[in-house]
């Protein structure tokens, strides 16, 4: 179910130009211009009610547009709602399901309501409940379930019409750690292994931020801010890159002194940060583009020096940081919350 | 752990191809979206018609009421709201068949029949007062029940218009009701022909099949109505509390007419002259005509009953003299339908405003709360 494959240039499956909706006077969603690249997994990021439901649901054709343009695989959902519908799964936020049937019972309704002749429905049934791993829990009724079980019950639900594309509003919400895990390698292998396109919105902003190939940052109904994670550390991020690295068993105060000389030292270094305590690790300041260099340097000085180093790696930087001064930058509320 | 690490791993890689693929391709189309119509369109392969999906809808909400305990309950209250005045029905045909053999509509005075004391406890009487519950039983959470489960977002995300979810649920309520009432109603004719021997005549059958359509009718009211409350009102419990206190007022006689009597004192109060107490009666009857329980009786009563003749009390005296003077006479079929005809025609035009109603401000409310 891939799309055109003859011209070189696959069209995107989502692009909205200047989409907008307002409740009132509120703008809920404010001249949205996005573009969602096929096969890629692209994270819509934000605060609740900086209006990521609001978007996914008018590109779903759920609710009704106030001006702008949108096209999803293809075509206007506020006019096609039904050809739109067809080739998109959708797992809503806080997804539910008929507490008194079964779920494969639920997944059956699903596919009857796609067309999805039986014989054929339950074979996909038994393939996409087998991916979110609910095969064993699939006859027993869904008002049994767990918050994370239906959350898995509602990814195998939008994957029963063998959608291109796949908009998954808070899908790790509610679920524990482990469960996240799983959950993100599983959208990473229907991208990878069935080239879907995936739409992701989170408010939970580092949960997602491995998984996600682009995202864009979504504040007060505005996208602030689209790329791939070390694009918008770039742009919002600090103007450099920490390097962190451990010198195990190096306790004497002497030996700190020494290691710090020898590691500001280092060509491109611009600030040591000695650990505060004997396990912790040093910190590195350098600029973005001198940060390999600084690395193998810091390497060559630790083996010539003798300094016992165990471990070096550059940060990538959070999600949550990246938001906060995002949303800083624009003078919009909560970028100084919670440091 | 293992599994978070293996992803970001995954990720690299990725991200390179995609790095490589930007590269191979630089000048990306700023792909307005018009320009994207028919090229994704046609390309992706022939998919499958759609099914109606209302019928669809309306088949797992069929399927959901049989199996529901709302159903069992609904039928122990219709069926124990029919059976005792049967009971007290076969009773008195018994005693009464025997001195007028050859009377007519004999079948049909089961269902009309009950003690000489209590003038309630009949049939019709009941099941004009218990019938609405099944309208309202199963319809009163028909949407917000969805929408507290969590489901709605999920169902209106399908290849279905948003109406068909609507259409779907009152067409299977509508399936619903009409069972029970078929139901109900087959079983009080079997107890009339097998415990009592009863054969009832060709055009008893047809005032029967048409006091049947005449409930289903005002239980689709109710329906309606229930539906309506679905909609408007986001909590189940309250709609049901509503649907509840509505059918207390207008389908119980006792509290029905307490209101209504209430307010005809107001409007007009029976004091003084004889034309005084007949306008008040002309109010009063204004007034209970106004209610849907009252048309639906007053059409029950004209088409069981082939004797009733007229369905309003005389409220001048010239009427009061000509009714006097009126010769008791029997209707004929048609006689009967045309004079409830008014009252199916009121009945359906309230179903179909109800319904109207609900299913504007369906469209119209968002998705989510």
């Amino acid at each position: 179910m891939t799309t055109s494959g003859s011209t070189s240039r696959p069209p995107a499956p989502i692009i909205t130009r200047g989409l907008t909706k307002r409740y009132g006077d509120l703008v809920a969603v404010d001249s949205l211009d996005l573009e969602i690249r096929p096969g890629e997994i692209f994270g819509l990021l934000g605060q609740n009610g900086a209006g990521k439901t609001t978007t996914i649901l008018m590109l779903l054709g759920l609710a009704e547009k106030t001006s702008g343009k949108a096209r999803v695989v293809g075509f206007d959902p506020a006019r096609k709602p039904l050809e739109v519908k067809r080739r998109v799964g959708y797992l809503p936020d806080s997804v539910g399901f008929y507490g008194a049937m079964t779920g494969r019972e639920n997944l059956r309704y699903t596919a009857r309501l796609n067309g999805i002749p039986a014989a054929e429905a339950d074979a996909r049934i038994e393939a996409v409940l087998d991916q979110v791993d609910m095969s064993g829990r699939a006859d027993s009724k869904t008002e049994e379930y767990s918050r994370g079980m239906l959350q898995r019950l509602g990814i195998a639900d939008a994957l029963v019409k063998d959608p291109e594309v796949l908009i998954l509003d808070e899908p790790t919400a509610a679920i524990d750690p482990i469960g996240v895990v799983e959950i993100l390698d599983l959208l990473r292998s229907l991208v990878d292994e069935r080239g879907m396109t995936i739409l992701l919105s989170s408010h939970l902003l580092s949960q997602v931020q491995s998984v996600c190939d682009r995202v864009g940052i979504f504040a007060a109904g505005k996208l602030i801010g689209v790329g791939t994670v070390p694009e918008l550390a770039a742009r919002f991020g600090e103007p450099f890159v920490r390097i962190e690295l451990v010198l195990d068993g190096l306790t004497g105060a002497g030996d700190i002194e020494r290691a710090r000389g020898v590691l500001a030292g280092v060509a491109g270094v611009d600030d040591v940060a000695a650990p505060e305590g004997p396990r912790d690790p040093w910190t590195l300041q350098a600029m973005p583009d001198a940060a390999t260099a600084v690395r193998v340097a810091a390497l060559a000085a630790a083996a010539r020096e003798g300094l016992p180093l165990t471990s070096i790696r550059e940060l990538v930087p959070s999600l949550d940081d990246i938001y906060r001064r995002a949303l800083r930058d624009r003078g919009l509320p909560g970028g100084r919350a919670a440091a | 752990m293992t599994g978070a690490r293996r992803t970001t791993g995954r990720r690299t890689v990725r991200k390179r191809t995609a790095i490589a693929a930007t590269a191979t391709n630089p000048t990306r189309e700023p792909a307005d979206g018009s320009g994207a119509e028919g090229t994704v369109g046609p390309a992706v392969e022939p998919l499958r018609r759609l099914p109606s999906g209302w019928r669809i809808i309306a088949g797992k909400e069929f399927a959901d009421h049989l199996q529901s305990v709302r159903l069992y309950v609904l039928l122990i209250v219709l069926g124990a709201a029919a059976l005792i005045p049967l009971y007290f029905a076969s009773e008195r045909i018994r005693s009464l068949a025997q001195a007028a053999s050859g009377a007519q509509a004999v079948f049909l005075a089961l269902f009309t029949l009950g003690p000489t004391d209590i003038p309630f406890l009949r049939v019709d009487q009941f099941v004009a007062i218990a019938a609405p519950l099944l309208g309202l039983g199963f319809a009163f959470d028909a949407v917000n029940g969805e929408r507290h489960e969590g489901t709605l977002p999920r169902l209106l995300s399908q290849p279905i218009h948003r109406d068909d979810v609507i259409n779907g649920k009152f067409a299977a309520g509508l399936a619903a009701i009409t069972t029970v009432l078929v139901s109900v109603v087959a079983f009080i004719a079997a107890f009339g022909l097998l415990r009592l021997g009863i054969v009832p005549a060709g055009s008893e059958v047809v005032r029967l099949l048409g006091w049947l359509v005449l409930t289903i009718l005002y239980v689709a009211l109710w329906l309606a109505f229930g539906t309506l409350l679905s909609v408007v009102i986001r909590r189940a419990a309250t709609s049901a509390l509503i649907g509840f206190g509505v059918w207390l007022f207008v389908a119980v006689p006792i509290f029905g007419q307490l209101i209504v009597s209430l307010v005809g004192t107001f409007v007009a109060p029976a004091t003084g002259s004889t034309q005084d107490v007949l306008a008040a009666a002309g109010t009063q009857q204004f007034l209970l005509r106004l209610l849907p329980s009252t048309l639906y009786r007053e059409a029950s009563l004209v088409l069981l009953n082939p004797s009733v003749t007229a369905v309003s009390t005389p409220v001048s005296i010239g009427q009061i003299e000509q009714y006097q003077q009126q010769i008791p006479t029997l209707f004929s079929l048609d006689q009967s339908l045309l004079l409830v005809w008014p009252h199916v025609v009121a009945l359906a035009a309230l179903t179909a405003a109800c319904f109207a109603v609900a299913y504007v401000q369906f469209m119209r409310q968002e998705i989510r709360a």
